[in-house]
């Protein structure tokens, strides 16, 4: 057997396996609670001490997802049964449902915004970094720079002219022009992470392809982009979600129309004081996609967070 | 016009790639793909950037457009400057990034060394450590001011489990001295991560050869920590500083959800404070100015930064 000095005792091991452990479960806490507040009742979320066992009701998802009117103890009695398992648990807490909520319609902005943005942030940044990688661009490394340096600015920074010029040019709280500027806002990224990854395809493939008379275009189109697609998937999630997170300039820049939920979640309050397991529920929501993908991306975590600056 | 493989193989110099190809010249090529992102990074960023600078010499407001504009020269800079209010919210954005600084560092690069020991399921427990930077700030800055209620916030409670406190008597957010911890709480829980992953990939590219030769020196373990694991991962441990200074001095999403800013001004980051005077206040002309000093004092730092970055690499 051979015997390495640099592998670690399996004492070492087993404790620092304990301390990560522990650190993890301490991080992990707040996530458990948010989800598990979503489906505690209003009067549990706020139980002293805080209640780790409790019965679960979806009253915090009705809640989220509708608005209710109050009703006096004789209308719900007119009003019949209720029909659904909704119309139950709000007549339950002496309510009617008088229609959907906005977070519906906020998370599919979100949706629409992220997916444009990402859409065509992977268009222009793909044919950027193609061409910052492949060919001799003038002033390249400046470019480069100039890139990356748009993202130092705080959005505070530059809101106000864009406030003025979206609202010259009819893009104030409009898709079209939350898409444009998520889509400026995560090219840096894209073009950095991108351009890293067509590096490393050798560029002998598209000589070969070269030589049997294709095109540059057809070269690009039938080679490189094949064999770029994981790097571009991941690229793409990075950018999904950074403008699905974004709060700053959605909330300076829109206001009914085209809001993203970021915004909105806070401002979910209920009777008489905030309705925890509503606000959970809205962000539960929310924030499982970006779990999912995390946990998917983890191979290409740390290119993505740092713009392919540090490489693993 | 094509090569067959013979021609490749007969020794003749390949033509340049430009050369090659049917139609577009390379250079034009280049310049259809790269033109799109540059218009639109000028659009959105450069210009909006150069409007801002000529703002700052006025003393124009958004919300009254009718009003003449005059200009003012230097004085909203002038105003900043002496404003010791200003002052104030500098101190407060400078007390969140040392002391967020300094801890992620501490706990993310412990982190990093322990995982590094390679034991049974560390990709596992990673992810979930990583999991809470990748969330929204805002919307996790909201849910920390629940767990944050005197009382009935989790927070509160798992403080006075372990020192025997009374879970209503203090209130993180409300409490002028605790307040700036909680967003340095807040923001170590989000962003240690971070740190951890660029420390990691630090520890990982030290060859073991080195720790081979230093045990074949009889150097004790503490010794090769400081001599070799240190020294080589500085460079790594010095980006994420970089990173996290530059995002924490723009930190605005999570720290308004949390406190808002207060209680009083006790955690008005300077983007805070520039929202209120640009969006709240109205004061177009004034904010522009104090944008632009924010941004002419974070690419300062950066460069100097980068550049003592750049010497530490060299060694």
């Amino acid at each position: 057997m051979s015997f390495s000095v640099t592998e670690p005792s399996s004492r070492t091991k087993w404790f620092a396996g304990i301390l990560v452990i522990g650190y993890a479960l301490i991080t992990i806490a707040p996530l458990l609670w948010l989800i598990a507040t979503g489906f505690k009742s209003p009067a549990d979320s706020i139980a002293y001490p805080p209640k780790v066992l409790f019965q679960p009701t979806l009253e915090g998802y009705v809640n989220l997802f509708t608005d209710r009117t109050r009703a006096t103890a004789a209308m719900l009695e007119a009003a019949g049964e209720p029909q659904t398992w909704y119309d139950r648990i709000a007549r339950d807490q002496g309510t009617v449902i008088s229609g959907p909520s906005r977070y519906g319609e906020r998370f599919l902005n979100s949706i629409i915004i992220g997916f444009g943005s990402t859409a065509l942030c992977m268009v222009l940044g793909t044919a950027a970094a193609y061409a910052f990688s492949r060919f001799r661009v003038p002033l390249k490394d400046d470019l480069l720079f100039f890139i990356l340096s748009t993202r130092m600015m705080p959005p505070i920074a530059v809101a106000i002219p864009i406030f003025l010029m979206f609202r010259q040019l009819g893009l104030n709280d409009t898709h079209l022009g939350m898409i444009l500027l998520y889509t400026a806002v995560n090219l840096s990224l894209s073009v950095w992470l991108l351009k890293g990854f067509i590096d490393e395809i050798p560029i002998e493939y598209e000589e070969a392809a070269l030589i049997d008379g294709y095109t540059r275009f057809q070269a690009f189109w039938k080679v490189v982009l094949p064999q770029a697609a994981t790097g571009i998937a991941s690229t793409a999630i990075f950018c999904l979600i950074f403008a699905w997170n974004e709060y700053a300039f959605a909330v300076l820049l829109t206001s009914g129309t085209a809001q993203t939920a970021p915004p909105f979640i806070p401002t979910i309050i209920g009777v008489g004081g905030k309705d925890w397991p509503a606000v959970a529920a809205g962000a539960t929501i929310f924030l499982v996609p970006v779990m999912v993908f995390t946990i998917l991306l983890r191979k290409h975590l740390l290119r993505g967070i740092t713009f392919g600056a540090v490489r693993k | 016009m094509t090569h067959t493989p013979v021609e490749r193989a007969s020794g003749v110099p390949p033509k340049p790639l430009a050369r090659r190809i049917r139609g577009l010249s390379d250079r034009s090529i280049a310049w259809i793909f790269v033109a799109p992102t540059i218009l639109l990074l000028l659009a959105v960023n450069i210009f909006p950037l150069i409007w801002t600078i000529r703002l700052s010499f006025t003393d124009y407001r958004v919300n009254r457009p009718n009003r003449d504009v005059e200009w003012v020269g230097l004085a909203n800079y002038e105003r900043i400057l002496t404003d010791p209010t200003i002052w104030k919210t500098m101190q407060a954005t400078a007390h969140f990034l040392l002391w967020t600084i300094v801890l992620q560092v501490v706990i993310g690069f412990a982190l990093a060394f322990l995982i590094n020991k390679k034991f049974r399921g560390n990709d596992l427990w990673t992810t979930i450590i990583v999991l809470p930077m990748m969330l929204s700030p805002a919307v996790v800055g909201n849910f920390w001011t629940f767990l944050y209620q005197p009382q009935i916030g989790l927070f509160n409670y798992v403080v006075a489990f372990f020192t025997g406190a009374d879970p209503a008597s203090f209130s993180m957010i409300a409490d002028v001295n605790l307040a700036p911890w909680a967003i340095v709480i807040a923001d170590t829980w989000m962003w240690t991560p971070f740190v951890m992953l660029i420390c990691l990939a630090g520890l990982r590219s030290i060859p073991d050869s080195i720790y081979e030769a230093a045990e074949c020196d009889r150097a004790s373990k503490w010794r090769q920590f400081w001599t070799i694991t240190v020294p080589m991962a500085l460079p790594f441990l010095m980006l994420a500083v970089l990173f996290r200074g530059i995002e924490n001095f723009k930190m605005f999403d999570l720290v308004v959800q949390l406190t808002g800013g207060g209680p009083g001004n006790t955690t008005t980051l300077t983007s805070i404070d520039l929202k209120r005077e640009a969006f709240e206040k109205w004061r177009t002309g004034y904010s522009s100015a104090y944008a632009v000093i924010l941004f002419v004092t974070v690419f300062g730092l950066a460069s100097i930064y980068v550049k003592a970055l750049n010497k530490v690499k060299e060694r």
